[in-house]
């Protein structure tokens, strides 16, 4: 097991080392990638098991089918290229041979989200999670930080069947987790409690979230719950039904549209089960641009600024419809 | 084994694509003796399965499965090293009909093989039965992998091909994938092909079904897959061009495919609807189900021929399936 972390780092770097812990231990993992080993840091694995390791070339479709055999004999592929073309290029690869199956392959996709930065639009996919959510039998992990991604790479090979996509990031991102946490439980983890809002986030949001907690703690008197949803599918609707009966409003950021993603995941179960307003923060009707990490995100208001902002206007409506919880729950 | 195009028709009035079916014993050994003209009898009890399945079903693609027909029969019937009675065999060849399409043919020998009950072949395409409109692993016992969208399959095969080395199998598992001229025209195909020889896979063998018609017109038409061959032979394959409806050079391919240390490429030309004189070569029946005569029509020539066929192999060929006075099928059989 590895050293948690203590100093920001990308999530990608968990994937690769978990990925050589589990090479060590079970001899069918196998690990597939599309020219972007370094990138994805699946170069590790390949570098400890060369004779387990593909290389596919520029070829993501080819890689996906390839993933879709090993597992029909017997192996547990993790596949891996940047989330652009894990999801977009071979959707159909994806589908047929792998979700369709219901084959045990983790689909290791880095990059995601417009904090790729400076290769721009056509790089930074701002749909995968929509993608492989609205894929039947797909399972979707979106990690926080690297001592959650370390472990959600464990689990998915210790704990889950079934295909599963996990998303992570190019740049360096603050820990979250100070310990490599025991299990992804739920996959909903209440970060910071609070009954006055509850702030949904993922992936690289949830530090963000914590932080947007503390400005609003701190300039606006509002006790903000924040929630990592690092399993965006099958999402744990219980826990997100509770903090919303708790809070009666909710607000969802991600890197990611607005769409599909994990503010529509949250607001199909609140519609159902608990109807209060849930604002999304996240990308509009936009692709990508050029910049920095950081001038990405800012460029597209992805930051604690702009969930406190997002959250400041969700909480105006509370009063309106603020009404007895349907489904359990205390008077928010 | 009793093949049902030996089988009296119990009720005359009826269609005759609509005759129960029984179910075949599972051959004790896989069929590796078999003759060439017994294989090209077993390649007609195949195409007359398809008839009466399409017939039944009103839906699929017959022409597509019949070009394959003698294909498909010299895999399962010599060449493939499987075991109905142990369909997870560790060792077994694999079988991925990478043109999905033509499922009728691969499900039609499946199901002669005892994978499952014959009568299951009536179900094709209806609701609650595990025969898929194109091969799905997840349902129906026999098939390695599910397919049905062309490109896929060679990648998924030499991704097989991989783990059966992990496994230290490649010396004894083969992996045959039979392509169509759609797949030629896939890029991924030409991904996994590649990839395949970037990797030396030693057990693979493509075979394409080049039959030169597809939906919207002949392949030189639509899109011109151009010298097959020579491509394949350029990614680094061993690749050699038969005629795919002969049935010794259909075999000695097989077999020598196996015996070399390169993935093998077998370019088999071919004619759509093979062995249905008015839809053989001819543009228009892709994915169109016979109608009731065509039906009828392609199964008298079917017939005329397995009935020419079974002459020729009787006196000096024993023919376990053909019993002259097979079991009538049991009441409420259907």
């Amino acid at each position: 097991m590895a050293e948690a972390k203590t100093e920001p780092i990308a999530t990608r770097h968990a994937y690769g080392d978990a990925l050589v812990e589990l090479g060590e231990a079970h001899e069918e993992v196998v690990a597939l990638d599309a020219d972007l080993a370094v990138s994805t840091q699946s170069i590790k694995f390949g570098k400890e098991f060369p004779e387990r390791f593909f290389n596919c070339g520029a070829a993501e479709a080819n890689m996906m089918s390839m993933a879709c055999g090993l597992a029909a004999t017997g192996k547990v592929p993790y596949a891996s290229t940047f989330a652009v073309f894990a999801t977009g290029r071979s959707y159909d690869q994806v589908r047929l041979g792998i979700a369709h199956n219901e084959l045990k392959v983790r689909i290791g996709a880095s990059h995601g989200g417009v904090s790729l930065g400076e290769d721009g639009a056509s790089h930074q996919i701002i749909e995968d999670i929509a993608l492989m959510r609205v894929m039947p039998k797909m399972q979707v992990v979106v990690p926080a930080d690297y001592n959650q991604a370390y472990r959600a790479v464990i689990e998915s090979y210790e704990r889950f069947e079934g295909p599963m996509y996990m998303r992570f990031g190019r740049p360096s991102t603050p820990i979250v987790y100070e310990q490599i946490p025991e299990t992804l439980g739920s996959g909903v983890d209440v970060l910071r409690e609070g009954k006055d809002i509850s702030i949904f986030v993922t992936g690289h949001m949830v530090w963000r979230g914590l932080e947007a907690a503390e400005s609003l703690a701190r300039e606006d008197g509002v006790e903000a719950e924040v929630v990592n949803v690092a399993i965006v599918k099958p999402l744990a609707t219980e826990a997100v039904i509770e903090s919303l009966a708790k809070t009666g409003v909710g607000v969802t950021a991600e890197e990611h549209r607005v769409v599909g993603g994990l503010a529509d995941a949250i607001r199909e179960a609140a519609a159902e089960q608990h109807p209060v307003p849930v604002f999304a923060l996240g990308m509009q009707d936009e692709f990508g641009v050029s910049g920095t990490a950081e001038a990405c995100m800012e460029h597209f208001g992805l930051t604690a600024a702009g969930i406190a902002d997002r959250a400041r206007e969700a909480l105006l409506l509370k009063p309106i419809v603020s009404h007895p919880p349907i489904h359990g729950g205390e008077w928010g | 084994m009793a093949s049902i195009a030996s089988l009296p028709d119990p009720e005359p009035d009826r269609p005759v694509h609509l005759k129960p079916v029984p179910d075949p014993e599972p051959p004790a050994e896989p069929g590796r003796s078999h003759s060439i003209a017994e294989l090209e009898r077993f390649a007609t009890v195949l195409r007359i399965n398809c008839v009466r399945m399409l017939a039944v079903a009103k839906s699929g693609h017959l022409d597509s499965s019949l070009s394959a027909a003698d294909i498909v029969a010299a895999l399962y019937y010599r060449v493939l090293r499987h075991d109905p009675r142990n369909p997870g065999w560790p060792e077994r060849d694999r079988f991925v009909l990478c043109k999905g399409h033509a499922a009728p043919i691969q499900y039609a020998a499946l199901a002669e093989h005892g994978y499952f009950p014959h009568q299951d072949l009536m179900g094709l395409r209806k609701i609650g039965s595990h025969l898929q409109g194109h091969p799905d692993m997840t349902r129906t016992n026999g098939v390695e992998v599910s397919t049905g969208s062309l490109g896929q399959g060679l990648s998924m095969c030499v991704g097989i091909c991989l783990a059966l080395r992990l496994d230290g199998l490649h010396d004894t598992a083969q992996v045959f994938g039979v392509l169509s001229d759609g797949d030629i025209q896939e890029g991924e195909t030409w991904e996994g092909a590649a990839a395949a020889a970037h990797y030396e896979v030693p057990n693979l063998t493509a075979v394409v079904d080049y039959n030169h018609l597809q939906t919207d017109g002949t392949t030189e038409e639509v899109m011109d897959t151009g010298d097959v061959r020579a491509k394949f032979d350029a990614f680094g394959w061993d690749a050699i061009e038969i005629d795919g409806h002969d049935m010794g050079q259909i075999v000695e391919a097989l077999e020598r495919s196996r015996t070399l240390r390169k993935p093998a490429a077998i370019i088999c030309q071919t004619k759509k609807g093979r062995g249905v004189s008015f839809m053989e070569g001819r543009f228009g029946f892709h994915g169109k189900p016979p109608s009731q005569e065509q039906a009828d029509e392609a199964l008298k020539e079917l017939e005329a021929l397995y009935e020419q066929q079974t002459e020729t192999l009787g006196s000096s060929t024993p023919s376990p399936e053909l019993d002259p006075q097979p079991a009538p099928p049991a009441p409420g059989a259907s």
